[in-house]
């Protein structure tokens, strides 16, 4: 090294760099707090709103129909409440019957939780497309130029924003929602004469899938890595309308190859292409692997019930599948591209 | 990499070209610690991308070393040693004051909170403030602050008071005087407001068309260059001086610049006076836009 560079004033000592990388994390979070959390947290709200509104409809309409009537929840399995007493009812259930009320619980549970997850994927996916992108077009690229962090851990801190903490926070807000919807849920059995214990919470996993989805963020943040790759490399690149590039490629070179018939040379059908290239760059964000589709079709819901098709032992033997890793690939080699397009690129 | 080499920037044959027109054409210059420097040119002369190539924003030829280091290469730890601020307002709008002193301050080892939070409050800036609710006065206010409480060796300023009222503008540069610059640091400053950096500078360096015209010390133009108010009728004996420029006056007189002429020899001719930067840039300049 130089001369120069050892005679300067002493510097603070620089910030211990697993610090660094949090601050740059909440620098992400702090631009997009409006995605990262308001967003699940009000689709979360409004979905319980409507429930509690649906409940109370429910209750109103049955007291009016009398003995007959149980409240039709989400996924269309009637929870039969007997209005009456819901207490004498528990103890004539066989041990099938609870098995089912058990995985009814859980997937009614499961049900109750998706809007945060839906709005996720989107906020995903536009926090991606615009990551590298929003900066160039407000020129504030130049500010966080002016500071040494280099551009490849700037891309890292957006890249881990997108599969880490906004699936984390949306999940951290699904987990709160479901536990809402249990506790409104125990009401409404209370109203009717039951223990909640019994009925509710005992039959039901609220902690083992709370965990469980928990533990899946892993897995999906791999899963995610060739559309978070490929739409960061669009807003890394694109002069304008990134979502148009990110969007129209793709799906331009899956019609071109289903006119083409280019695939059936090398004996894949144009579907292969559709699965396997087209989704894995648009689709990532959605948490659900081919394999999980497969794991799907042989479950029993009914019986078994959810637990075996989200515990992480089910969702962790997708890091078997080759698919999930050749994307994973594909997806790093694209932001080191898009680090790279960051280093160099001019902005008038 | 010389380690015996005092030069702040050591700029040999710079060459840059955009869609095949240059806008650095075998530039070269250096700059010496503990000076500030205007690098001063029209539209177009090469004056942003020279300041972009020294800050290792894009790729160029040629060869070039900041503080010892070749930007091109070894960006990321330079940016400890520079400080820049870019032509308009870049602050991220959405961000706080208290946000972006955080941040800086996380991410930069050089970073004193106690002088960011004095310069700031002898400003209108609250902690809760965003920067799309501040002035463009106000968010340069920002910026300098921030910038100000970096212990930085070198400062790039590109066009830092464009759109400034002049109250601010004034401000701007004597902060950066009285509170900033000292004999260990370097500042770089493009402007087209030549008459508003002229006395602040220790050193020019004109740049037209990719190349360095003039690069002199303040001190050194003012000896060098002598404008002549020639009276009426000495205009031809004058002009057998070669004056670089010439401009004429109703009643026959006429302004004439000259380079390097003895003043007391120009004295014969009538009025003398230094010329301001100014009158310098536009005779150097002259035909640039035709």
């Amino acid at each position: 090294m130089n001369a120069t560079t050892q005679s300067l004033p002493a510097a603070r000592a620089p910030a211990h760099r697993t610090h660094r990388f949090a601050l740059l994390l909440r620098r992400e979070y702090w631009e997009h707090r409006g995605g990262f959390l308001w967003a699940p947290v009000i689709a979360s709200a409004i979905s319980l709103l409507l429930t509690a509104v649906l409940f109370v409809i429910g209750m109103v309409t049955m007291r009016k129909a009398g003995s007959d009537a149980g409240i039709h929840l989400d996924d269309g399995t009637t929870m039969s409440i007997n209005g009456l007493d819901l207490g004498v009812l528990a103890a004539q259930m066989s041990p099938a019957d609870k098995a089912q009320l058990a995985a009814g619980i859980d997937i009614t549970m499961m049900l109750a939780s998706t809007w945060p997850y839906i709005v996720m994927m989107f906020v995903m996916f536009f926090y991606c497309l615009g990551a590298l992108y929003d900066e160039r077009k407000d020129r504030s690229v130049l500010f966080w130029k002016s500071l040494p962090v280099s551009d490849g851990e700037t891309v890292l801190a957006k890249v881990v924003s997108a599969v880490l903490v906004i699936p984390l926070i949306a999940t951290l807000v699904a987990i709160a929602t479901m536990l809402v919807f249990l506790a409104m849920l125990s009401v409404v059995v209370m109203i009717h004469g039951g223990n909640p214990i019994e009925l509710i919470w005992g039959p039901g996993h609220p902690l083992a899938i709370s965990l469980s989805v928990l533990a899946a963020i892993p897995v999906y943040a791999i899963w995610a890595l060739p559309t978070v790759g490929w739409l960061m490399l669009c807003s890394a690149w694109a002069r304008s309308v990134p979502f148009l590039w990110a969007v129209l490629v793709p799906l331009l070179a899956g019609l071109f190859v289903t006119m083409s018939n280019l695939m059936r040379l090398s004996g894949l059908g144009a579907e292969w292409f559709w699965t396997n290239i087209v989704a894995r760059m648009l689709l990532g964000v959605v948490p659900f692997t081919r394999h999980d589709f497969a794991r799907m079709d042989g479950a029993d819901l009914e019986g078994s019930g959810l637990m075996q098709l989200i515990e992480p032992a089910a969702v962790w033997s997708n890091l078997l599948q080759p698919n999930l890793w050749i994307g994973a690939a594909a997806g790093v080699a694209m932001l080191v591209l898009a680090a790279r397009l960051r280093r160099w690129r001019d902005e008038g | 990499m010389n380690a015996h080499d005092t030069a702040v920037i050591d700029a040999r044959g710079l060459r840059k070209a955009y869609k095949g027109k240059p806008a650095l054409d075998g530039t070269s210059f250096r700059i010496e610690a503990g000076r500030i420097v205007g690098l001063i040119g029209p539209n177009g002369a090469g004056k942003t991308t020279a300041l972009k190539s020294i800050l290792g924003l894009v790729p160029f030829q040629g060869d070039l070393s900041v503080l010892g280091r070749d930007p091109r290469t070894r960006r990321n730890e330079l940016m400890n040693d520079v400080c820049f601020i870019a032509d308009v307002a870049v602050l991220p709008r959405w961000m706080r004051v208290r946000e972006a002193i955080a941040f800086v301050e996380g991410v930069h080892p050089r970073f004193d909170r106690t002088r960011c939070e004095r310069f700031l409050a002898n400003t209108k800036l609250t902690p809760k403030m965003r920067v799309r609710e501040m002035s463009k006065g106000m968010i340069v206010q920002l910026h300098l602050a921030l910038v100000m409480a970096i212990d930085a060796r070198l400062l790039v300023l590109d066009e830092p008071t464009l759109g400034l009222d002049v109250l601010y503008r004034k401000e701007f540069y004597q902060r950066l005087l009285e509170d900033y610059f000292d004999e260990a640091k370097t500042i770089l400053i493009t402007t087209h407001q030549v008459e508003e950096v002229e006395h602040i500078l220790t050193d020019a360096l004109f740049i037209r068309d990719g190349k360095i015209v003039l690069d002199a010390p303040m001190d050194e133009l003012s000896q060098r260059f002598t404008e002549v108010l020639v009276d009426a009728g000495k205009a031809e004996a004058a002009r057998a001086l070669s004056p670089i420029d010439e401009r004429s006056l109703p009643f026959g007189k006429t302004v004439m610049l000259f380079d390097g002429v003895d003043s007391d020899t120009l004295a014969g001719f009538g009025e003398t006076r230094t010329p301001g930067l100014a009158d310098l840039f536009v005779a150097t300049m002259k035909g640039t836009y035709a």
